[in-house]
């Protein structure tokens, strides 16, 4: 009892997180998870590559959009039809390899000798653009589904757990198929490509929220359990402060690395439903729309190889740069 | 604290120094199974519990893993509401009040966390999370919050300079200290502790404990302490309650409880216990509890303890013992209690 409460009690005690490079005892600033994480993902090399390639393409995106409005040096839809073998009845392009050239760096298209270099960069701008806002809308409601189901329980949760397994259960691909078949030209004021571009958000999007509801609401329930909750109820907090200000803010690290996981897979989708024709509209670029177009040409390979590289590369960094994201916060790893 | 040993207290002077009362407290969990979520049974965590504790004392809930004990510091905190019986804090009733009547009632009384890992949330500062009581209850302290936090980190052996960490960066015992701190923000009367020590390495253990031990004598606490074993609330206990299955088996003046153990649940817990001084009369062997804990939802008829003790009879499986006085302060509930001679040819029960 006459022990003093020993304040040099913490030499003893092992630092957990001392082993992770020089903290100098001047350091005082705390260092947050986050900061813990970016160290992290500063010394991984794939991904920080891989970030770099999501960097870029998002740049070419952009560039891709103004060079269709901005720029008119050479126009996604400007036909080249000088450049293609039209006497000769093959539709080829003309120049060596597929018509490559500084005027062309990836070539021309068969038939009507489109600059493919063009469609690529402004097909990349309808992939991201498609692909970011499915996922915000689909994380956006999985997580708040998520974390209502997990958080509140009873019959809160039956509901939306037998909710999720019935959208789960729905053949996707066969729905937006028949329902892109039956949309009016106009709809919610939006008409032509910008409502196609909407609509294949919301099929997108809608309809994959359960996936990240289930990893929100599973991660909900763990964290529920957490003393802290019980910690911070103890003190009066409300539900709200419960649910935003303890909840949230750990629900943000896995909800990002899925939303990072999510990117690619709905660029794929939407290649998939370009390529089969229920994608947005020609002349419109996408990379899955080129592919459908290059099958019909499959002896001339580089009009495939380009779009098909794009999404390949695509979906590559954006998959390496998730992986490294999550084990970069990876929990256990602390 | 521990220093005089507690001469037993007059029942009828007793009432109004009992600042935390629990009465025939109860909790089943239900179990629900099916679509419909029917109620097919009961996990009875705790049943029946009955105990008082006085101002500025310190009870220890002791029993093994699963008996209960951190549902009986929740009931007590009014993190649930119990399914039967009541609780009384200062002379209020607080067994079914909402969660906003109970808001400013939350000053009086807090709780320690079992697991320093898991009661501090990851994505706060420390000062964040020492300061949440005085945001919660939405109270200025005096000098201000920053101020207010670094002065408790220092009391509670923290360098008060470490506000803007975060929780992964201390040890585990540095983290049960920020977890006291923010108990103490409050100033409340009675602090629950659910084993504050148990997921400490055993070389830090006595350090909390001597911190908790120098808190009560700064701030006139009153300690309701949980432990699963006898050894590590010895020195700090004035009264002990042994639990198994959601029940109190004995309970008595640390004293008593210690030399002179009349329930055979007891008995065994001690005899696992290391002795510190040699030369006492009943030298006890070591007994090996048989078998496991029986399921709460189903616990066994009668006395609860009977499948694993060695002095069940038959009355045990058909009679529940109730919890009688065997001494001064001193209840036990066994229909064949040990020591009870002794007991009762002693009945000052000096310590
Ligand atoms: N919310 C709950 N719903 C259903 N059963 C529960 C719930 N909380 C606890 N229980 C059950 O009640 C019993 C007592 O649990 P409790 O956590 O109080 O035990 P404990 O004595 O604190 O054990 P330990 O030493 O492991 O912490 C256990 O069988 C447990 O499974
Ligand atoms: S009542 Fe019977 S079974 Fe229970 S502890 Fe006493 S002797 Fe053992
Ligand atoms: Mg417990």
């Amino acid at each position: 009892m006459t022990a003093p409460p020993d304040t040099s009690g913490s030499a003893a005690e092992a630092r957990p997180e001392a082993a992770l490079d020089g903290m100098s005892a001047k350091a005082i600033e705390g260092r947050s998870l986050g900061q813990i994480a970016w160290l992290r993902l500063k010394r991984d090399k794939v991904a920080m590559v891989a970030g770099g390639v999501v960097v870029v393409l998002v740049l070419v995106a952009v560039a891709g959009l103004l060079l269709d409005r901005v720029f008119d040096v050479v126009h996604p839809n400007t036909f080249h039809e000088d450049l293609v073998d039209r006497a000769g009845g093959t539709l080829a392009p003309t120049g060596a390899l597929g018509g490559m050239s500084w005027d062309h760096i990836m070539g021309v298209e068969p038939g009507n000798g489109r600059d493919i270099a063009a469609r690529v960069f402004s097909g990349a701008w309808i992939s991201l653009l498609i692909a970011f806002l499915a996922t915000l809308l689909s994380v956006f409601i999985g997580t708040v589904l998520g974390v209502t189901a997990g958080y509140f329980g009873g019959w809160v949760d039956t509901l939306i757990s037998r909710a999720m397994d019935v959208f789960l259960a729905f053949p996707l691909l066969v729905f937006a198929i028949a329902l892109v078949g039956t949309v009016p030209d106009e709809m919610f004021g939006l008409r032509g490509e910008s409502l196609r571009i909407a609509m294949l958000i919301f099929i997108i999007g809608f309809f994959n929220w359960p996936y990240a509801g289930r990893i929100v609401r599973g991660q909900t329930l763990s964290l529920r359990e957490r003393e802290f909750v019980d910690a911070s109820r103890s003190l009066g907090a409300r539900s709200p402060h419960i649910l935003f200000k303890e909840l949230l803010p750990n629900l943000v690290a896995p909800v990002l690395v899925y939303a990072t996981l999510l990117i690619p897979t709905n660029i794929l989708f939407e290649s998939a439903l370009s390529f089969l024709g229920v994608g947005v509209n020609a002349p419109t670029a996408t990379w899955g729309g080129m592919l459908s177009e290059a099958a019909a040409y499959y002896t001339i390979p580089h009009f495939m190889i380009w779009p098909g590289l794009a999404i390949f590369v695509t979906v590559l960094a954006f998959n390496l740069f998730g992986d490294g994201l999550r084990d970069a916060l990876d929990p256990r790893a602390r | 604290m521990t220093e005089a040993p507690t001469t037993p207290e007059q029942p009828a002077a007793a009432d109004r120094d009992d600042l935390l009362v629990a009465d025939g407290l109860q909790m089943h969990f239900p179990i629900r199974r099916g679509l419909l979520r029917r109620k097919v049974g009961a996990v009875q965590a705790v049943d029946g519990l009955s105990f008082a504790v006085k101002r500025g004392e310190t009870l220890s809930l002791v029993g093994e893993s699963g008996c209960g004990k951190t549902t009986t510091g929740r009931l007590l905190t009014r993190l649930l509401e119990p399914t039967a019986g009541t609780v009384t804090l200062d002379g209020r009733d607080i067994t079914h009040l909402s969660v906003s009547q109970m808001r400013p009632l939350r000053r009086d009384i807090q709780m320690i966390f079992q697991d320093p890992y898991s009661s501090l949330n990851p994505r706060h500062t420390v000062g964040t999370i020492v300061g949440a009581p005085w945001k919660l209850q939405g109270v200025d302290p005096p000098g201000g919050v920053k101020k207010a936090v670094q002065e408790l980190l220092e009391l509670v052996g923290l360098n008060p300079e470490h506000y803007n960490r975060y929780p992964h960066e201390f040890s585990g015992g540095q983290r049960q200290r920020i977890g006291i701190a923010r108990t103490l923000a409050l100033r409340p009367k009675v602090i629950v502790a659910d084993e504050p020590v148990s997921a400490l390495d055993v070389s830090v253990q006595a350090q909390v404990v001597n911190l908790m031990e120098d808190l009560q004598d700064e701030f006139d606490l009153t300690y309701v302490m949980i432990a699963h074993d006898l050894s590590v609330v010895r020195h700090v206990s004035d009264r002990v309650a042994v639990m198994y299955l959601g029940k109190i088996m004995e309970i008595a003046d640390r004293t008593a409880l210690y030399e002179r153990p009349t329930h055979p649940y007891t008995v065994a817990l001690l005899s696992a216990v290391p002795i510190p001084d040699t030369n006492r009369k009943n030298k006890r062997e070591r007994i090996r509890l048989q078998g496991d804990v029986p399921s709460p939802v189903n616990p066994p008829s009668g006395c609860r303890f009977r499948t694993r003790c060695w002095k069940a009879e038959e009355i045990c499986a058909a009679e529940e013992p109730p919890l009688v006085a065997v001494g001064p302060g001193h209840q036990t509930a066994c229909h064949f209690p040990e020591n009870k001679d002794e007991v009762t040819t002693n009945p000052t029960g000096t310590a």
